[in-house]
C-alpha cells in the first residue's frame, strides 16, 4: 500500500559520478550513475531531481524516474529524452563527470498483486521498467507508442522470467496495431491491478476502462516541478480531494483521485 | 587584528527583528519549511519567512503553475495555503524554535482579512514579525492589488498596524509606476521595514495547443533574470524611506547578496535561486564572511548602502 501520509520522507542530495551515458535511440539518453545512498532506498515509481551540471546555467533540476536500480552495486540508472534546455545539458554530461541528484523521492507504487497489468506509454516505460523487475510476479506489461522508433526502451532490459511483455504502436510498425486502450481492454478481465504511466489522453482511456471492470488501477503522473520536495506547490494536479503535488503526494496515484480532464 | 580569531560578525537587525545573519528565505519558495529542514541546515538561515497566510484556506490556482523561463521562472501558485487556524496548528508548532527567525507572510482579499490574520497571529508564539503581501487582488475595489496604489497602501497597513506590535515588513510589487511612493505610504502608515521585490507579471503561451502556457494565464517572474530590475528598486527606496530595507529578487550568489547590501539592503530574502541549489543560503553564508575578511571589516553592516556614498 501507499506510504502513510505522515511518514517522513527520505531524502538527500547526493554527488554522483556518471559510469556511463549512452544513446539507445537517437535523442534519447541512458545515463548511469553512482549514487549508492539514493539506489539503497528508492522504490519504483520515485525519482530524483537532476541539477544541472554547472550551476553558471542557474536553471532548474529536472525531474526524472528511475530506470533501474542496483542496491549493492549502488548504481542508478535514468532513461532520458532530450526535449529542451535542460535534457539537452544533461545528455551531454560524459562518464567522469558528476551530477548532483536529490532523491529518492515522491510516493512510489503499491507492490503489484499477481496478474497486474503495466500500461507503458512512450516515456512512461521508465518507472514500469524498474517495478516490473522490482517484483517477484510482475504479470503483464503493455508497452505502447505512436509508432516503433519511440519504443526505446532496449527490450533485453524489460525482459525477465514472469513478466509477458506485449508491444505495440498505433500505426502498427512495431508489435501488435492498437493503443494502450485497445490492447487493456482485451486484456482486462481478471487482472489483479493496473499501473499506468503515459501521456494524459492514453491514462484517461486506461481510467476509463479500469472503472468499467472494477479493477483498481494507479497512475504515475507528470507535472512541471520547481523544488521537487513539497514546498513550493508548483506541482499541482487536481484530484477529488482538491489539489495534491506530484512531487510529494506523488508521483503515483490511485488513478480514481485523479482529474484527467476526461 | 589577529587573523586566528577575527571572525566576522553577520548578524544585522533588521526592522526590530534580530537575525543572526542577513540569509532569510523568501516567502513561498520555503513553504513551511519541513521539506527543506531534511536538506538544509537551518544555521545557514537567518529567518524564514513563510509562505502567505489568509484568514481561511486558499486553493489555488489551476496548474500547469510553473514554467522555467531564460534565467528565471513564472509562478502562478495562487497563493495556496492552509489558513490562518490551520498554519497555527500544525505548521508554527513545527517551526517553532527551528532557530532561524520566523516571520509571517500576510495575505488577504480586504481590509478586514488582513486584519484578522494579524490579530490571529498576534500573542502566537514563536512569531518574530510580519511581512504583509500587498501584491493581492483587494477583491471590495474591483481586484486591483492594493500595492499598486500608495492609498490602498497605507490604508492595508494602518489595518494591520492598529492589530499588531510585531516587527511589521511590508513587501512591495515592482508592477507599479513609482515604488517609491508606495514605499513612502507604507512608512508613513507605521511599516517597521519594507521588502522587495514580490515578482513581475509575466507569461507566456504554447503555441503547440495554441493556448497560455500556465493555468491561470498570467503568472510572476522570479530569479536571475529579474535581479537588476530588483536592484534599482532596492537602491530607489532606500534611498527614500529611514526604514531598513529587505532586498530580494534573483540572488543567485554572495555577490549578487553584496550587491543588494551595497545598494542599501540591511538583509537579503532568497526565492527561486535555492531551488537551483539549496546549499546556497550556506554558499552566501561562506561568500559574505569571505568578503568581509577580505575587507578588514567587522561587520557586515559596515557595508550597507556602501556603493551609495
Ligand atoms: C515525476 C517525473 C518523472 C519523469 N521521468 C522522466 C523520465 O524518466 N525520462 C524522461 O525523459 N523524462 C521524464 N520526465 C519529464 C522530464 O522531467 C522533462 O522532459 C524535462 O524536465 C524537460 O526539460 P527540458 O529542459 O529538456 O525541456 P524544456 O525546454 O523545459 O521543455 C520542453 C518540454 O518538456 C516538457 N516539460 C518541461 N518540464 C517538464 C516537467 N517537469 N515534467 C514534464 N514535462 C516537462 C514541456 O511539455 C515542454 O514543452 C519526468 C517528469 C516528472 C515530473
Ligand atoms: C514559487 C513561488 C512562490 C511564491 N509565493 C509567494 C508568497 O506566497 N508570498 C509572497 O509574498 N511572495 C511569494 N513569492 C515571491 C518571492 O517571495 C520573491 O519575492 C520573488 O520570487 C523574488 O525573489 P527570487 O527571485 O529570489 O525568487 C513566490 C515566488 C515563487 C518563485
Ligand atoms: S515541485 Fe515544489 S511542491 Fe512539487
Amino acid at each position: 500500500m501507499l506510504l502513510n501520509e505522515n511518514t517522513r520522507a527520505k531524502y538527500q542530495a547526493e554527488i554522483c559520478p556518471v559510469l556511463d551515458n549512452r544513446v539507445v535511440s537517437p535523442g534519447y539518453h541512458r545515463i548511469q550513475l553512482q549514487a549508492p545512498a539514493i539506489a539503497r532506498t528508492v522504490e519504483p515509481g520515485q525519482f530524483v531531481q537532476v541539477f544541472m551540471p554547472s550551476r553558471h546555467s542557474q536553471m532548474l533540476p529536472r525531474p526524472f524516474s528511475v530506470y533501474r536500480a542496483d542496491p549493492a552495486a549502488g548504481e542508478l540508472t535514468l532513461l532520458l529524452e532530450v526535449k529542451g534546455r535542460g535534457t539537452a545539458l544533461l545528455a551531454e554530461v560524459s562518464a567522469g563527470a558528476a551530477l548532483k541528484l536529490l532523491g529518492p523521492l515522491g510516493r512510489g507504487f503499491p507492490s503489484p498483486p499477481p496478474h497486474s497489468l503495466l500500461v507503458a506509454g512512450g516515456m512512461g516505460i521508465v518507472p514500469l521498467a524498474f517495478l516490473a523487475a522490482s517484483t517477484g510476479a510482475p504479470g503483464t506489461l503493455i508497452y505502447c507508442a505512436r509508432t516503433a522508433g519511440l519504443l526505446v526502451c532496449p527490450r533485453p532490459e524489460l525482459d525477465r522470467p514472469g513478466l509477458s511483455i506485449i508491444e505495440a504502436t498505433d500505426d502498427g510498425s512495431r508489435g501488435e496495431q492498437g493503443t494502450a486502450a485497445d490492447l487493456l481492454s482485451r486484456r482486462i478481465e481478471g487482472a489483479g491491478a493496473v499501473f499506468a504511466c503515459g501521456p494524459r489522453l492514453m491514462l484517461a482511456a486506461v481510467k476509463k476502462i479500469c472503472r468499467r471492470a472494477g479493477v483498481k488501477a494507479w497512475f504515475s503522473l507528470e507535472e512541471r516541478m520547481a523544488c521537487g520536495i513539497g514546498a513550493c506547490l508548483g506541482c499541482a494536479v487536481a484530484t477529488t480531494g482538491g489539489y495534491r503535488r506530484v512531487c510529494r503526494d506523488g508521483p503515483v496515484f490511485p488513478a480514481e483521485e485523479v482529474i484527467l480532464d476526461e | 587584528m589577529n587573523e586566528k580569531t577575527f571572525k566576522p560578525d553577520l548578524s544585522v537587525n533588521l526592522a526590530g527583528i534580530a537575525l543572526d545573519n542577513p540569509i532569510l528565505a523568501a516567502s513561498g519558495p520555503f513553504g513551511y519549511g519541513h521539506e527543506y529542514r531534511e536538506l538544509i541546515d537551518f544555521k545557514d538561515l537567518g529567518g524564514i519567512i513563510v509562505k502567505g497566510i489568509s484568514p481561511e484556506p486558499w486553493a489555488g490556482n489551476p496548474p500547469p503553475r510553473v514554467t522555467e523561463t531564460p534565467s528565471g521562472m513564472l509562478n502562478a501558485i495562487g497563493l495556496q495555503n492552509p489558513g490562518l487556524e490551520k498554519f497555527l496548528a500544525e505548521d508554527l508548532p513545527q517551526l517553532r524554535g527551528s532557530g532561524p527567525r520566523l516571520v509571517v507572510n500576510v495575505v488577504g482579499c480586504s481590509l478586514e482579512e488582513y486584519a484578522e490574520v494579524a490579530s490571529g497571529l498576534e500573542g502566537a508564539e514563536g512569531i518574530d514579525g510580519l511581512e504583509l503581501n500587498i501584491s493581492c487582488p483587494n477583491v471590495k475595489a474591483g481586484g486591483m492589488a492594493f500595492g499598486t496604489d500608495p492609498d490602498a497602501t497605507r490604508r492595508v497597513v494602518e489595518a494591520v498596524r492598529r492589530r499588531t506590535g510585531l516587527p511589521l515588513l511590508v513587501k512591495l510589487s515592482p508592477n507599479v509606476t513609482s515604488i517609491v511612493a508606495i514605499a513612502r505610504a507604507a512608512e508613513a502608515a507605521g511599516a517597521d521595514g519594507i521588502s522587495l521585490i514580490n515578482t513581475l507579471g509575466g507569461m507566456l503561451i504554447d503555441t503547440g495547443q495554441k493556448k497560455p502556457l500556465l493555468g491561470n494565464v498570467f503568472g510572476g517572474l522570479s530569479g536571475p533574470a529579474i535581479m537588476p530590475v530588483a536592484l534599482k528598486m532596492v537602491w530607489e527606496v532606500a534611498g527614500a524611506v529611514k526604514i531598513p530595507v529587505l532586498g530580494m529578487g534573483g540572488i543567485t550568489s554572495a555577490d549578487d547578496a553584496l550587491q543588494f547590501i551595497m545598494a542599501g539592503a540591511r538583509a537579503v530574502a532568497i526565492g527561486t535561486g535555492l531551488f537551483y541549489d539549496p546549499d546556497l543560503p550556506a554558499q552566501i553564508k561562506t561568500g559574505l564572511i569571505e568578503y568581509l575578511k577580505q575587507e578588514n571589516l567587522t561587520h557586515l553592516g559596515q557595508l550597507e548602502g556602501a556603493a551609495r556614498l
